[in-house]
């Protein structure tokens, strides 16, 4: 009887030490939404972690589902990929700003074509993924591709089964591109994939895995897939007229001739951007606070968490294949943005 | 604590009372034991009510939140061929098409194979390859699904475009008639593919659940028959199978539930596409896989036709199951059992 009692007494204390322990630990950041930023959102975690003490938690549960959880209040931070509209922001009084940009790119598997020696406009990738266009020696893609020896080969288009902003991102680029594509099917995390050849992989490894296996196949990835798995890539032909190739001094540059401010919120569409060496299809993601937080403190410490990220996470991000913001746009978030966050 | 103070103290009465006379004694212990076979008898009937309070609120849940596309669609939602989250126009007959179809070519492999297993297992299986082969088989039941789909994905499908898609289009794809169910692309993935990986991971089921059946044929009917000169197929389809024939068509039952409500191996290979199947190649999409595809990202009204899918299989899974059992009881009835 004593015994128990003792051993009683031991599992109590246990556990009010784990309890204790645990409230001390909850000041841990909070976030969820976007799958597509995630990588580096969870390896500037680690970063700060590592230097500051405090951790950060992000569940990657999807846009749609972040601006959720957000609106509940359940986190202190959301992530979309596609922007929320200024209306919505200042009807749930929340802030938007961007926290890191990336890219999509159109990947291909033709054999006789290395990566990046294959061209494409728009609205000829538009009527590509259309189902329009529907063998590789098509008389517009040959136009496009002088002297080049295209085969009588069938196109296969792999598309993702998932939702996902990364088809937010492409089908956001094929909308400014083209109209019969914003007619037809429109943008959205997954929209209703007309080509009669299209076949759906999930998440970007399983679009890679079907590109890089079937034969006259063509889909779109987040550029670190492409590098990643070596894939062959297309050149697309940007507003201003030029063929470029992604990587990411384009996405900077795409960046670069944004107007941030123009839209409320900040949510420009960098699709189709502006600049000689811009990538056409260069997206922000985006993170969604509240001006007045509920838990100021927890709101304070996430903005902490981002001022290091802004200021030490450019390495990390360019790491991983995604760009940091530049200096001149963190400057006027800071200033612009978090100042209408109440402290 | 005081639960455990109060049983011992009553103990010690009781012990007390032993010290009296025996006839009171009798009683004490005849309530006792009387009290706790009610709260036994409380305490599990509470348990299996606890199934079916799930049961019932995840059908409640499931139909509370596609309420608003039945309120739309109505029960049209059902056969309509359409699947447009830009525009939300919404229809389950793609998805059903494509579970049904899967789940159907699955079973018309799985099971004479599983047959074919436990008949060997049980009948003319040496006994020293017995025991490897019966684990092999239960281990094989263990495999996660995402390891199926993995497999289906990157050795399967390349192996199944070059040499059985190909070969059977050139073969069968100018035939009239089922010519149609051989055209399109031949690109790995597809109903068949979903199907074919389908029957192999359910295919332990079966066969482990026929081979367990098989075993409990009393010897004494088994070697009867063949002491009548039955040969080992005789006795197979007149002794064993009449015995287990329940059995039997559980085991297959429950490999049908699985392949029906099948997630991630199917979404690897089905080929993800919201359109008709027009032949066994052509991609297609099942509901579980439309369900793990896109309820991340869904919002709103989509979520709402996701879970009037979600109600559906729960629908056709149970009406599979009634089925069963009714098969069941009319096989029962008909032997007069």
């Amino acid at each position: 009887m004593i015994i128990k009692r003792t051993l009683l007494k031991t599992v109590a204390a246990t556990v009010f030490t784990c309890i204790a322990m645990g409230s001390a630990m909850a000041a841990d950041i909070t976030g969820a939404g976007a799958t597509f930023p995630f990588p580096i959102y969870a390896k500037w975690a680690e970063g700060y972690k590592a230097a500051t003490g405090t951790g950060m938690n992000y569940q990657s549960i999807g846009s749609s589902g972040g601006i959720k959880q957000i609106r509940a209040k359940t986190v202190t931070f959301g992530a979309t990929d596609a922007p929320v509209p200024g209306a919505d922001l200042d009807k749930d009084g929340m802030v938007q700003f961007p926290a890191i940009i990336g890219g999509t790119v159109p990947v291909l598997n033709l054999d006789g074509f290395k990566p990046g020696e294959l061209r494409i406009t728009g609205p000829v990738l538009a009527e590509v993924f259309m189902g329009t266009i529907s063998k590789w020696n098509d008389a517009k893609l040959a136009a496009l591709n002088p002297g080049k020896n295209l085969p009588d080969v069938a196109i296969t288009v792999v598309h993702r089964a998932d939702g996902s902003g990364t088809t937010f991102n492409f089908t956001d680029y094929l909308s400014a591109i083209s109209k019969e594509w914003a007619d037809k099917v429109g943008k959205n995390a997954a929209v209703k994939w007309p080509a009669a050849s299209s076949v759906g992989g999930k998440g970007n490894e399983g679009v890679a895995a079907n590109v890089n296996r079937i034969k006259g196949s063509v889909g779109y990835v987040e550029y670190a897939y492409v590098k990643k798995n070596g894939m062959n890539f297309m050149q697309l032909q940007n507003a201003d007229g030029r063929y470029v190739a992604p990587d990411d001094k384009t996405f900077a540059a795409a960046a670069a001739g944004a107007d941030w401010f123009s839209v409320p919120g900040m949510g420009v569409s960098m699709v189709n951007a502006k600049g000689a060496t811009a990538w056409p299809i260069s997206t922000a993601s985006f993170i969604l606070m509240y001006k007045q937080p509920a838990d100021k403190a927890a709101s304070a410490e996430a903005l902490k968490f981002f001022d290091w990220a802004f200021k030490n996470g450019a390495k990390m991000a360019d790491d991983l294949d995604y760009v940091a913001l530049p200096n001149s746009l963190t400057d006027q978030i800071r200033s612009r943005v978090w100042s209408q966050i109440q402290k | 604590m005081s639960m455990e103070a109060s049983m011992s103290s009553s103990t010690e009465q009781s012990e007390a009372v032993t010290a009296d006379s025996s006839q009171p004694n009798m009683v004490g212990i005849a309530k006792r034991q009387r009290f706790q076979d009610i709260v036994f008898h409380r305490l599990t009937q509470t348990f299996s009510l606890l199934v079916l309070l799930a049961l019932t609120g995840i059908i409640a849940s499931l139909f509370i939140n596609a309420w608003p596309a039945f309120q739309k669609f109505g029960l049209h939602f059902i056969w309509r061929v359409e699947w447009d989250v830009v525009n939300e126009e919404f229809g389950a007959a793609i998805s059903i098409a494509g579970t049904l179809a899967s789940a159907g070519i699955a079973m018309l492999i799985a099971v004479p194979l599983a047959f074919g297993i436990a008949v060997f297992l049980t009948e003319t299986c040496p006994t020293w390859l017995r025991r490897p082969l019966g684990t092999a088989i239960e281990l094989l039941a263990a495999v996660p699904s995402i390891i199926y789909g993995m497999f289906g994905l990157f050795v399967f499908a390349p192996l199944f475009a070059d040499y059985l898609q190909v070969p059977l289009q050139k073969i069968l794809g100018g035939m009239p008639l089922v010519g149609f169910l051989f055209g399109g692309s031949t690109n790995g993935m597809g109903i068949l593919a979903a199907g074919i990986v389908l029957a192999f991971m359910v295919l332990p089921f079966i066969a482990a659940v026929m081979r367990d059946v098989f075993d409990v044929t009393p010897p004494i009917l088994r070697e009867s028959a063949y002491g009548l000169g039955c040969t080992t197929w005789e006795v197979i389809r007149n002794v064993v199978l009449p015995y287990t024939q329940t059995g039997v068509i559980g085991g297959i039952m429950l490999g049908l539930g699985r392949a029906l409500g099948e997630t991630m191996a199917v979404t690897f290979v089905i080929g993800n596409a919201n359109r008709m199947p027009t032949s066994l190649f052509s991609p297609g999409t099942s509901i579980a896989s439309t369900l793990a595809n896109e309820f991340g990202e869904a919002a709103d009204f989509h979520i709402a036709t996701l879970f009037a899918l979600a109600f559906l299989l729960f629908v056709i899974t149970f009406v599979v199951l009634a089925m069963a059992k009714l098969l069941i009881n009319r096989t029962e009835k008909a032997k007069g059992v």
